[in-house]
């Protein structure tokens, strides 16, 4: 981490639902003492709470390491999960692997990579199976 | 009084004292300073003080203070004599501070007994807010779910915190104040002088009282003094029970009423997904999940900052689940058909904010980037050597906001956590 950098790390815990959105919010809160408008906060938010549902839903939880910059939010999702087998498919709209009892939940609408990156200025993913998924995105401030 | 600090970086000196303290009675806890929404408040000199450009007048404050050294704002029972003429405005909760109450005409006539002129029900204005509610509903113009605006510490905090939610507001003039513009408008058309109308809302709690002060989406105030349900309860009570002719003067009807008590605003949509949270911090975790791109299947949310709505106000006299039994009790004497704009010959646009509410930059650092982000990586250093315990000793709600105060020069540079000696290495971390 360099002097113009603020890190940041929060451990997301597996299968609960009511910790997800925490490191949102703290990042969030971050955000608006730095001054960042609150479009990019938004998407900041969206994709965040995205991700850490995402690691909640599918991979026993993770770690999300935010370094926020001057002009940018780097945000890297790491997680020891399952992975996923066809990255390019779980990018479609609408295309879920969440159990039903999940779906019930009313989560896992197949919508949550697609958001990532409708929402991040720069998205990748990189996925082995077995291994686990990390999911790189970045936002630029307006 | 209560004695004014400064904290974070954007002031605004025009704040109005929406709490004071009485400072014989304050024991320097920190329960107030722990729970309040905004971190508005710190304990300085063995005394809590107030952040005022932070404060959204919630009024939990003055709810948690064991020793009733927290004060709401409010004007004096004496600034009765102010004007000639005098309209009461009183809202649907106040219905709910009576034992055995029957009929809301008592308190109505009560009112008159007690030296006002004229009575309107902040109920009946609100069943107009209904009215246009709905059509803004189907109009589809604001982006969906829409906000209520009618608890103005919500619409502070958004107006604090969550500035990309302000286009979601409902747009609408508050209850009492479409009562207020009804009212002085009434008047005038019956000849009174405009300089002799004096509109007086009885007001539940200190978020109101400082709305109307300020005026909230309207160009300027339409209310002129706001007393308290408590001082107005004392001199109501006597004079209710001398009553010897009741007139019937209440127009409300059960939709009105029940404008009192969380989900009454929202069920008057008639819109089937919706959501009623009551409870500022319940407030907050809703508000956080709009910010996150959640609940959007739903079409409108109500947010009272008070438990159970505004009979939970802490200017109430009576318990709020009390008040919101005798509510649901006294709607079922009210006729069910709410009155409408067209009864009265008004269209929505009436009954529309004047205009927007102002944001406000009360969380930023620094108003250079530059600048604040140099301040967030020497809070963050700071931090480092706090034991993270929030305890609260040194006078800042948590170890975040002791560090943010040393950094933004409230507390002298190097000033030490009270606690650190009770860690090792200077930190528990």
């Amino acid at each position: 981490m360099s002097a113009d950098c603020l890190r940041q790390e929060y451990v997301v815990s597996g299968n609960n639902f009511a910790s997800a959105g925490s490191a949102s919010e703290e990042v969030k809160s971050t955000l608006k003492k730095l001054g960042v408008s609150s479009a990019d906060i938004r998407r900041v938010a969206i994709a965040m709470y995205e991700g850490e549902i995402n690691m909640v839903i599918h991979a026993g939880g993770g770690v999300a390491t935010v370094d926020i910059y001057l002009d940018r939010i780097e945000i890297v999702l790491a997680d020891k999960g399952k992975g996923i087998e066809n990255v390019e498919l779980a990018m479609t709209p609408g295309w879920s692997t969440a159990p039903e009892d999940i779906r019930a939940l009313g989560f896992g609408a197949g919508m949550g990579l697609p958001n990532m990156k409708k929402y991040t200025d720069k998205f990748e993913i990189e996925s082995e199976v077995g291994v686990g998924t990390t999911v790189k995105m970045t936002i630029y401030f307006h | 009084m209560a004695k004014k600090i400064k904290i974070g970086c954007v002031l605004d000196e025009k704040a109005l004292h929406t709490v004071t303290l009485d400072p014989e009675k304050c024991k320097g806890c920190v329960t107030c300073m722990k729970r309040c929404p905004t971190e508005a408040i710190r304990v300085r000199n063995g005394k809590a003080s107030v952040a005022y450009e932070r404060c959204i007048g919630c009024g939990e404050c003055v709810r948690l203070c064991r020793h009733h050294a927290k004060l709401p704002s409010h004007d004096p029972w004496d600034t009765i004599n102010d004007f000639k003429y005098k309209i009461a405005l009183p809202p649907p909760s106040l219905y709910g501070q009576f034992n055995n109450l029957e009929d809301i005409n008592v308190v109505l006539n009560g009112l008159l007994q007690i030296g006002f002129d004229e009575v309107f029900e902040v109920g009946e204005a609100a069943e107009y807010i209904t009215d246009a509610t709905r059509e803004i509903m189907k109009e589809g113009l604001i982006k969906r779910p829409i906000i209520s605006t009618a608890c103005p510490a919500v619409v502070e905090l958004i107006m604090m915190k969550y500035h990309d939610l302000a286009e979601q507001l409902l747009f609408t003039l508050a209850p009492v104040d479409a009562a207020a513009k009804l009212a002085r408008e009434r008047a005038v058309a019956k000849g009174i002088p405009e300089k002799d109308i004096g509109v007086y809302f009885i007001s539940p709690c200190p978020a109101k009282v400082f709305a109307l002060k300020m005026g909230l989406g309207v160009n300027k105030p339409y209310v002129d003094r706001v007393l308290s349900v408590s001082d107005v309860y004392m001199r109501l009570v006597p004079a209710m029970d001398k009553l010897t002719e009741i007139k019937p003067l209440a127009k409300m009807s059960s939709t009105g009423l029940n404008w009192g008590i969380s989900r009454g605003e929202a069920n008057s949509t008639e819109e089937l997904k919706t959501i009623a949270a009551d409870g500022i911090e319940q407030c907050v975790k809703i508000l956080e999940a709009l910010e996150d791109g959640g609940l959007q299947d739903i079409r409108f949310i109500e947010l009272n900052a008070c438990i159970s709505g505004c009979v939970g106000g802490v200017m109430n006299v009576e318990n709020a689940f009390v008040a919101r039994s005798r509510l649901h009790y006294l709607t079922s004497k009210l006729r069910g058909e709410p009155n409408t704009m067209a009864d009265i010959g008004k269209d929505k646009e009436y009954f529309l904010w004047e205009q927007n509410p102002t944001k406000k930059d009360v969380f930023k650092l620094d108003s250079n980037r530059l600048l604040a982000m140099n301040k967030l990586i020497e809070i963050e250093n700071i931090m480092g050597t706090l034991p993270l315990a929030d305890c609260g000793l040194c006078g800042a709600p948590s170890c975040r906001a002791f560090a943010e105060d040393v950094v933004n020069g409230v507390l002298p540079k190097g000033t030490k956590c009270p606690r650190l000696g009770e860690y090792e290495n200077g930190g528990a971390k």
